[in-house]
């Protein structure tokens, strides 16, 4: 019984301290922004930035978040004080299976303390779109047309594929036979509709790339898209003067705007900060200081980003991971307890154990720190616990029978024999550790993973390369100064030939 | 000074031990003999408890050895191995200070007791900075030795200290034991198989036989009024072998 009440608090106190994690932006002393990791939100979240430090405020932009879930839930946590959504993911996704009326949708925000400005003015909805000439040879026009050829290939972006108004309800209302469809990156869609290897993809009806990449966008002759009018979703303690700021963007953009300034960002490669400057400055004339970091710049910001991502979370893992293998060679049941729990966080995988930390942790570094922590233990508390077990039993009883107790035999003759394992788990830990940190820029957490993130948007080489290479050859550099440390750590009589 | 009543140990089910019996009084040598398997080497650990007998008590002057002593206990016991034990990561001379570095002797303290314990020994002192790897295997025993021998100990016990060595230098290193114990005077056992060596250590022979103590006595005992056929046998058998 004590047992079962003892877990029930525990239970009890985790929940709380998840509930009570997330502090209110307003308490940070800044706003902060989010976006979803597509150039058009990026854009606007951009601007809604840009409008509110006009008006004086201290505004964060949190770039390329995720995806729907991140930010709601990050919203309605007070990670993150406003961001664009659009109006047909409310209602087929968020609020899915509630059928709401505009009206009723507003009232269904404000119960979850959040409100929303009207409509900024474009329609990005959905679309299905294929090569102009493939699809031409084939005479498809409209999406109906589609029925007819049950072995093309499809690609759709993983938010599409499992969405309310996405994939399986338009496989119903259309009756589409496909059953080869892949879930893929929405950037990686477009060359991959160029090659032939996918067929047909959904698009954003305001994407830069229809007309870059010539293709035709199937009419949707049932009616099956709803409209997606974007709007700011802001936290109801943000500042009257700030949702005031954030209201001029009402009716402000329209389609053709939007698509230029998309073409732009991701097309000509200017930066999402100075194409919602040139915006806001055009509609508007406000002139935002705008700050175009310089590579070298850039390259420092995401170097330190990552060192300090990789080293808090090594220390820190080192740190209790060598008490735990030792414990774990001193008493074997434990140990296997031990080892297996360690084992099992390994198995998650990287990107979600990601995500399960937001909840704990929030948004940023603290929650990719604490991945990243988990993930190093395994190769540490492993190496420590075979190191020790490893030495040869008539070295530890040599130990035992000179009369050192159990402390010191550890301090003079065990951690010193099992040196060279242990550090190899650190390496191990450092060097996975290094490529991991690359996904912390998923959550916001910085890192060279943001270039490449943003590199894989605009389907910009060197702009993955920005963050690739610099990775790789920290890694490299790790496994160095591990093999240097080995010299300086590891005594000399173990390492004799 | 070491005081064994019916002692058994059981290793997985299998007897190693049963009820032994066995005094050996302070400044004396005593030799445990037998075959590979008797139980000779386990005698040796349960007396400076690496294991704990299943049955019956060990004493060491006077005190019955517990957990809790243990690590005071074995202060003054000198224990070394056949393959000498010695800490690959540590000097010889590290090694050897081992023990009284823990206990925080001064160094030179450590450095005379080392200066003084490599003349016993005799063990180069040029030698004292290597590590073991880079010893010869007689180097290795008689640094083992040291390091049994540094804090000054009542007892010594020694298990097949000669068994992984040439004939030559076990030869020497023989002799310069029995010289060591002889100038010491401390209580001695010491384990080997081999009825020779026994026979040159002690005048006190303790011979086992599947973890029973079958005869004590010196070699000419054991010779001219054996116990029983397994005796007889056992000396037998390592007679035709220096023979032949």
């Amino acid at each position: 019984m004590a047992r079962h009440g003892h877990a029930a608090m525990l239970a009890a106190g985790l929940l709380v301290a998840c509930a009570a994690a997330p502090a209110g932006g307003q308490e940070r002393g800044e706003i902060r922004v989010g976006s979803k990791k597509f150039t058009e939100s990026v854009v606007l979240g951009e601007m809604a930035a840009q409008l509110l430090r006009d008006r004086g405020f201290a505004v964060r932009h949190l770039r390329e978040l995720g995806g729907t879930r991140l930010l709601w839930n990050a919203l309605l946590a007070g990670e993150i004080d406003l961001y664009v959504e659009y109006t047909g993911t409310l209602h087929e996704e968020i609020f899915a299976g509630r059928e709401l009326t505009a009206g009723a949708l507003t009232a269904a925000l404000g119960e979850v303390g959040v409100l929303a400005t009207r409509s900024l003015g474009f329609n990005n909805t959905y679309a299905i779109g294929m090569a102009e000439d493939f699809a031409a040879s084939l005479g498809i026009r409209t999406i109906s047309d589609l029925a007819a050829h049950p072995d093309l290939v499809f690609g759709f972006n993983n938010e599409f594929l499992d969405r309310g108004d996405g994939w399986p309800s338009l496989r119903a209302r259309y009756g589409l036979p496909q059953r080869e469809v892949r879930g893929l990156d929405h950037d990686l869609a477009y060359p991959a509709l160029a090659s032939g290897a996918i067929r047909a993809t959904d698009l954003y009806s305001t994407d830069a790339e229809i007309a870059l990449y010539g293709l035709r966008v199937l009419a949707d002759d049932r009616g099956h898209f709803p409209d997606y009018h974007p709007l700011i979703l802001y936290r109801r303690q943000l500042p009257a003067a700030a949702a005031a700021a954030l209201r001029r963007l009402e009716g402000a953009i329209d389609d053709r705007a939007m698509v230029a300034m998309n073409a732009r960002a991701k097309l000509e490669r200017v930066a999402e900060s100075r194409v919602a400057a040139d915006f806001l400055a055009e509609a508007f004339g406000i002139s935002a200081a705008v700050e175009d970091e310089s590579r070298a710049g850039r390259l420092l910001r995401s170097t330190r980003e990552h060192l300090t991502l990789v080293a808090i979370s090594l220390v820190a893992a080192v740190l209790l991971a060598i008490p735990c293998g030792v414990l774990a060679a001193r008493r074997p049941r434990l140990g296997q307890l031990l080892l297996g729990a360690v084992g099992i966080l390994q198995t998650i995988p990287s990107l979600a154990l990601l995500v399960f930390m937001i909840p704990l942790f929030g948004i940023g570094a603290p929650p990719a720190l604490a991945a990243l922590f988990l993930y190093s233990l395994l190769p540490i508390v492993r190496n420590t616990y075979t190191g020790l077990r490893d030495i040869p039993p008539e070295l530890a009883e040599s130990a035992a029978a000179l009369g050192l107790p159990p402390t010191a035999r550890l301090r003079w003759v065990e951690l010193p024999l099992a040196s060279r394992s242990i550090l190899a788990g650190i390496k191990t830990s450092a060097v996975i550790n290094i490529g991991t940190a690359t996904l912390g820029a998923l959550i916001g957490a910085g890192g060279y993973g943001q270039p490449i993130l943003t590199g894989i948007r605009l389907d910009d080489l060197g702009l993955i390369l920005e963050g690739a290479i610099p990775a790789a050859l920290l890694a490299l550099a790790a496994q160095g100064f591990f093999e240097l440390a080995e010299r300086v750590l590891v005594p000399k009589g173990l390492r004799l030939p | 000074m070491l005081s064994l009543r019916r002692v058994a140990k059981r290793f997985e089910g299998t007897a190693a031990l049963r009820g032994v019996d066995l005094e050996v009084t302070a400044g004396e040598t005593v030799v445990l003999i037998g075959p590979s398997g008797c139980g000779k080497s386990t005698l040796l650990r349960l007396m400076i408890g690496l294991i704990a007998p299943d049955e019956g008590t060990v004493a060491f002057g006077g005190e019955v050895l517990e957990r809790a002593k243990l690590s005071l206990l074995r202060r003054r016991m000198g224990y070394v191995i056949q393959s000498g034990g010695l800490f690959p990561h540590l000097t010889a001379r590290a090694n050897a200070a081992l023990q009284a570095r823990h206990l925080g002797r001064e160094r030179p303290w450590i450095e005379r007791r080392i200066d003084e314990l490599a003349e016993l020994t005799h063990l180069p002192r040029e030698v004292l900075g290597r590590y073991p790897l880079e010893l010869s295997g007689g180097q290795r025993q008689r640094v083992s030795l040291m390091r049994a021998l540094m804090l000054d100990p009542d007892v010594l016990l020694l298990d097949e200290p000669l068994g992984a060595l040439d004939p030559m230098i076990r030869a020497d290193l023989q002799r310069d034991l029995r010289e060591i114990f002889r100038r010491l005077a401390k209580t001695v056992v010491l384990v080997t198989h081999d009825l020779a060596e026994a026979s040159y250590f002690s005048r006190r022979m303790v011979l086992l036989d599947r973890g029973r103590v079958v005869q004590q006595g010196s070699y000419r005992e054991l010779l001219e009024s054996p116990a029983d056929d397994f005796v007889r046998r056992f000396i037998q058998a390592q007679r035709h072998a220096e023979e032949g």
